[in-house]
């Protein structure tokens, strides 16, 4: 387990001696830190640098002298002090550390040949290097029933177990799920949970990662692999878009697991069990491994060439705007903008959405100053959540943003229609009334934080929250030391994004200099934003009016008009208006909020091309399935939710015959007759790296050559000088020859004969800057969203995310599969009780046409008039309520005798 | 068994509202659970991390760390016979091995009737006394056989009466009256006395 040191800076300088040498280290610093950094690894057990200090083991004692002459003490417990001598070395202390292992396996099984962590395990480290080489204990160890279940991925072996306290101070202080806690005393201390109480915690696979011996592990590894027959390769997470680091352990062409790896600005080791034990998802033998043509009723296997002429015979030939491209946020960078330039540069069309109505609009992404995670939990901080319980939706920055409250004094204003995790934990927390979050923004910037006074002089309640609320909230902002981070994202999907908008807007105006965060929870959804996968959007956050002409210099052509986002794509398709629709690992009649829009866009659909990596509903009523790789089969750059850009590597072999993305799209583009130029990925990158200007100066090799990845925008050495673009700016003649000044009418087909490529020349002129580089896309706040009033007979509809909710990925993964709640609606009791039901009981939830049938259940958190659902659930039917088109989700509810 | 009735539900309340954290009120509160059931029942700590806002492993690992919380029923009567080196020396162990006999149990192990359960225990502290038992840690002194089994005779006879049945603390409850509830400021509110403040404002920490 190679946990180092966590990162110090240096302002407060004391220098403390270690083996006789001299070491700077920060006053404060913990003293086995200090000589870590320093180079002298002292052994620990209980010791984590992530987690505070608690001397459980004792491992760490070293021989210490501050004056009084030299004694024994745990260098975990200790702070440096100027003047510290610290001996690591001694007799004393190597006798000590023989102790402190001859005590800690008296009870230890030492049953190495059969336990997991051989190979790998600390204690079996430490004492090679540093133990007694012969026990001299002949009684009876402990014996405990072996090994116990305490969730349903994590066993624990108790008797291996050597009480350190990680995994119990994990569960506390890191994840605050204290499900596991030592029991009983002396000898019989174990670890355990209560009974019937599992240690169901999201971040639950994290103990047995940082358990210092085989004690705890998790099932879907269990005698899989000995230690020493795994390569590990650094990668990053992308089940989400934290992006948190893991290493990925390959044996023989086979994942067998993620462990996480510390990355100071991002997850700290940490991972959650969903992307943890989501390569069980990747391996699954569902996975489709070769393509798919449909034959009348069914679909057949057909061999590539085939298929991807099936696929092409649909984009030849038709308008471009009758082609639509839905999804890509599973993509990589590369794969993201090589479609973003198949769909835009070759096929001419702007109707691509990497969002499935369940984000933000682009430019409320990709137009706001961007914060990192470390500064929305700069300590001392204050932000503003407005988004999905972080929990559910990314998780470990649920951890991080946990510890910046409870440990750094980080104070967060929650905005939000239910009650999330973050709820107990904010200095504030305003439930509004769905679809109010804008009404409720306005009010707090109107309060402006002019405490007593402000509430006379906004004076009223907005979006159901108290006056007197709405002012506290506005006098913390307006409190803030430093300047205001704002977390953004969909805090429920029955609200339609742009009531959302509304609030950002109102945010921007009151604190002109706060910072966004997107909470955007499809993998590399930020990265598909920057590669352009949006309506209205180039690549390198540009709107496409903007960028038209510098883009229309390098590619074939560009599209003429802005296109339809997801919603807007799949009514066209409904309304017959879509010849081909593409799905980029978009899987709309299982994911898209509004399920009777999605059916009826594949009615109206001619023609349905599926790239996936399984069959997924919508695959399975598509006229060409082309099977895709996944994660850990294909290299590339991922971007995270700060745009933060690292490095994803491929370690096995993909099944089948599936092909990447950025190959699928060179290859379409190949039989369209077009040449995107890219045979290698090194060839996006170029191209990437010239064209777009957040990705300019970008090299994979930078992004890969710091495990923390690098932070988007660089700044840009490639960007035209303005000076000079001034000079040229309005001269369009360079362009005028570029292939988009042929591809005039809005309308206009492929070309039949092969389209020009971003040959040399043009590229050039874009370097040279003869043509002006487009302006960043900046936020316009639109005009407000109109809510609905609510009228007495209805609830408004919440409905939020879950972690484990029925997606591909859960379901085809088996440690999370199975591990959602159950579906239901949630009601304030008074509500609930107003229907007549028991304690709980079916209801008809009705909105106009759509309707479902749901165990209503009475739950004090939520407000009244409202009802509370979880989204994507097996039988949870959340999607046939809503109405993408509404603003808000209004339903009835009947009792079903 | 249970949850908290409730009577002792109100006094849950009552006691939680003493302490600046409702957590303080674990320990308390198990207590009261072992008064209401004779033991600490596995619903009773559920209950108990409900109203003090911990969870239910929190609460067993509290528990489990004490010896006089059972999480198993006991009996009506726990007797703790001394059998450390001073009640050794005077027929401590004989104590033992006759309580375990007329009892039919052996230590560690509650009676058929539900009545009795018999612990052997180091020092209680009570050498003077020596051999001494304890009855619902009620304090019994130098009991002979004989002494013991009038005590039986009597416990079942209902002759002692001022010794409650096992999980009761006291005979009476202490309640502490809204005006005489002690300052209950959490610490991180609290304010600093003078003397500290201007101690540490002088770099006092390393004088
Ligand atoms: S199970 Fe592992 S991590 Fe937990 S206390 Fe025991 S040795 Fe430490
Ligand atoms: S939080 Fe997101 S990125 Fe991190 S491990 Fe979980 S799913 Fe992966
Ligand atoms: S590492 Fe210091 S006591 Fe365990
Ligand atoms: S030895 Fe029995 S009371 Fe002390």
């Amino acid at each position: 387990m190679s946990e180092s040191p966590r990162p110090v800076t240096i302002d407060q300088p004391v220098t403390i001696t270690v083996n006789g040498s001299e070491v700077t280290a920060q006053k404060g610093e913990l003293l086995i830190d200090a000589c870590e950094r320093a180079g002298t690894y002292i052994p620990r057990f209980c010791y984590h640098s992530r987690m505070s200090p608690v001397g459980m083991c004792r491992m760490c004692l070293v021989e210490v002298d501050t004056g009084r002459g030299p004694a024994l003490q745990p260098s975990c417990m200790l702070e440096c002090g100027d003047g510290m001598s610290v001996d690591t070395e001694s007799a004393k202390v190597r006798k000590a550390q023989d102790g402190v292992l001859e005590f800690l396996l008296i009870n230890h099984p030492l049953d190495c040949p059969v336990c997991d962590k051989g190979g790998e395990c600390p204690l079996q480290d430490t004492t090679v290097a540093y133990g007694p080489g012969e026990s001299r204990w002949v009684e009876e160890k402990r014996h405990y029933e072996k090994p116990i279940a305490i969730s349903a991925t994590v066993q624990l072996d108790r008797e291996r177990c050597i009480l350190c306290d990680r995994c119990t101070r994990f569960a506390d202080e890191v994840a605050g799920d204290p499900l596991i806690h030592f029991m009983h005393r002396g000898s019989n201390t174990q670890v355990n949970t209560f009974p019937g109480e599992p240690f169901s915690s999201y971040f639950s696979g994290n103990t047995v990662q940082i358990c210092p011996v085989g004690a705890l592990t998790a099932t879907p590894y269990r005698f899989k692999a000995r230690p020493w027959d795994l390569e590990h390769a650094e990668s990053t997470c992308t089940t989400c878009s934290v992006g948190c680091r893991v290493s990925i352990d390959t044996s023989r062409d086979e994942v067998l697991r993620y462990n996480g790896v510390d990355s100071d600005p991002v997850n700290w080791g940490w991972l959650c069990d969903k992307g943890r034990f989501g390569f069980e998802a990747i391996k699954h033998e569902e996975r489709l491994v070769a393509p798919l043509v449909r034959s009348g009723d069914s679909l057949v296997a057909a061999r590539w060439n085939d298929a991807l002429d099936a696929a092409v015979a649909g984009l030849r030939s038709v308008p471009a705007s009758s082609i639509a491209v839905l999804g890509g946020a599973r993509l990589t960078n590369e794969a993201a903008y090589a479609w973003a330039k198949l769909a835009k540069g070759v096929l001419g069309t702007d109707n691509t959405d990497c969002q499935l109505g369940d984000g933000l609009p682009a430019d409320a992404v990709l137009g706001l100053p961007v914060a990192t995670i470390d500064d929305v939990c700069r300590p001392g901080g204050t932000v503003i959540y407005l988004g999905p319980d972080p929990k559910e939706a990314l998780p470990v920055l649920f951890i991080r943003l946990r510890h910046a409250i409870v440990n750094d004094g980080v104070k967060v204003v929650e905005l939000t229609p239910q009650s999330t995790s973050l709820t107990p934990l904010a200095a504030a927390s305003l439930t509004y009334r769905p679809g109010e979050a804008g009404v409720l923004a306005e009010a707090i910037a109107a309060a402006h934080g002019a405490g007593a006074a402000g509430v006379d002089a906004a004076g009223v309640d907005a979006a159901g929250v108290d006056a007197g609320r709405i002012a506290a909230a506005s006098d913390l902002l307006a409190q803030a030391s430093g300047p205001i981070t704002v977390v953004i994202g969909r805090p429920s999907v029955a609200e339609s994004a742009s009531t959302v908008v509304d609030a950002i807007g109102a945010i921007v105006r009151r604190f002109p200099d706060a910072t966004f965060l997107p909470a955007l929870r499809r993998g590399n959804v930020i990265g598909a934003l920057n590669a352009g996968l949006a309506p209205g959007v180039l690549p390198g956050r540009v709107r496409r009016a903007d960028a038209a002409e510098w883009f229309g210099a390098a590619w074939p052509r560009v599209p003429e008009v802005d296109g339809e986002d997801a919603a807007g794509i799949l009514r066209a398709a409904a309304e017959g208006r879509i010849d081909t629709l593409v799905l980029l690992g978009a899987d709309p009649l299982g994911d898209f909020p509004d399920a009777s829009l999605a059916e009826q866009a594949f009615i109206g659909a001619r023609r349905v091309v599926a790239i996936d990596l399984f069959l997924t509903e919508s695959a399975r009523r598509a006229t060409v399935v082309l099977p895709a790789t996944g994660f850990a089969e294909t290299d590339g750059t991922t971007t995270n939710i700060e745009g933060r850009v690292t490095q994803v590597v491929r370690r096995v072999t993909p099944p089948g015959t599936a092909r990447s993305d950025w190959q699928l799209a060179v290859d379409l583009a190949d039989r369209l007759g077009a040449d995107l130029g890219f045979e290698s990925l090194a060839d996006i990158q170029a191209e990437m790296d010239e064209l777009s200007a957040v990705h300019a100066g970008l090299t994979v090799a930078a992004a890969a050559s710091d495990l923390d990845g690098v932070v988007l925008p660089l700044v840009s050495a490639t960007v035209a000088d303005p000076a000079e673009a001034d000079a040229t700016g309005s001269d369009s003649a360079s362009a005028s020859d570029s292939p988009a000044a042929e591809a005039t009418a809005a309308d206009a087909t492929v070309a039949d004969e092969p389209a020009s490529d971003a040959d040399p020349e043009t590229a050039a002129d874009v370097d040279d800057g003869l043509i002006p580089a487009p302006a960043p896309l900046a936020f316009v706040a639109p005009a407000p969203t109109t809510v609905p009033a609510l009228d007495a007979y209805a609830a408004r509809l919440v409905v939020g995310s879950t972690l484990y909710d029925a997606g591909t990925m859960v379901r085809h993964a088996r440690s999370s599969a199975g591990l959602g709640p159950a579906a239901s609606i949630r009601l304030h009791p008074l509500d609930h009780s107003q229907l007549g039901l028991g304690t709980s009981g079916r209801v008809r939830v009705i909105n106009g046409a759509r309707s479902t049938v749901l165990t209503a259940v009475a739950d004090g958190s939520v407000a009244r008039g409202t009802a509370v659902m979880i989204g994507g659930l097996e039988g949870g039917d959340d999607s046939a309520l809503i109405d993408v088109t509404a603003a808000v989700t209004d339903v009835r509810l009947e009792v079903v005798s | 068994m249970s949850r908290f009735n409730e009577a002792n539900e109100a006094i849950a309340h009552e006691i939680i509202a003493r302490y600046p954290r409702p957590k303080s009120a674990t320990i308390p509160l198990c207590h009261l659970a072992q008064e209401q059931d004779g033991y600490l029942a596995e619903d009773a700590m559920a209950h108990i991390a409900e109203l003090v806002g911990i969870t239910s492993a929190e609460v067993m690992g509290t528990a489990t760390f004490y010896e006089m919380f059972k999480l198993a029923p006991v009996g009506r009567y726990v007797i703790n016979i001394c059998t450390n080196i001073s009640c050794q020396l005077v027929g401590g162990e004989e104590l033992l091995e006759h309580a375990e006999s007329t009892l039919g149990i052996t230590s560690g192990s509650t009676t058929a009737d539900g009545l009795f359960t018999i612990e052997d225990v180091e020092c209680v502290a009570a050498c003077t006394e020596a051999p001494a038992c304890q009855v619902n840690y009620r304090y019994q002194h130098r009991v002979t056989p004989e002494a013991f089994d009038t005590l039986i005779a009597d416990l079942r006879a209902g002759r002692r009466p001022e010794i409650p049945d096992h999980g009761t603390l006291g005979a009476t409850r202490q309640h502490i009256s809204e005006d005489r509830v002690a300052n209950i400021t959490p610490p991180e509110q609290q304010v600093e006395p003078a003397w500290y403040a201007a101690r540490n404002a002088t770099g006092g920490e390393s004088a």
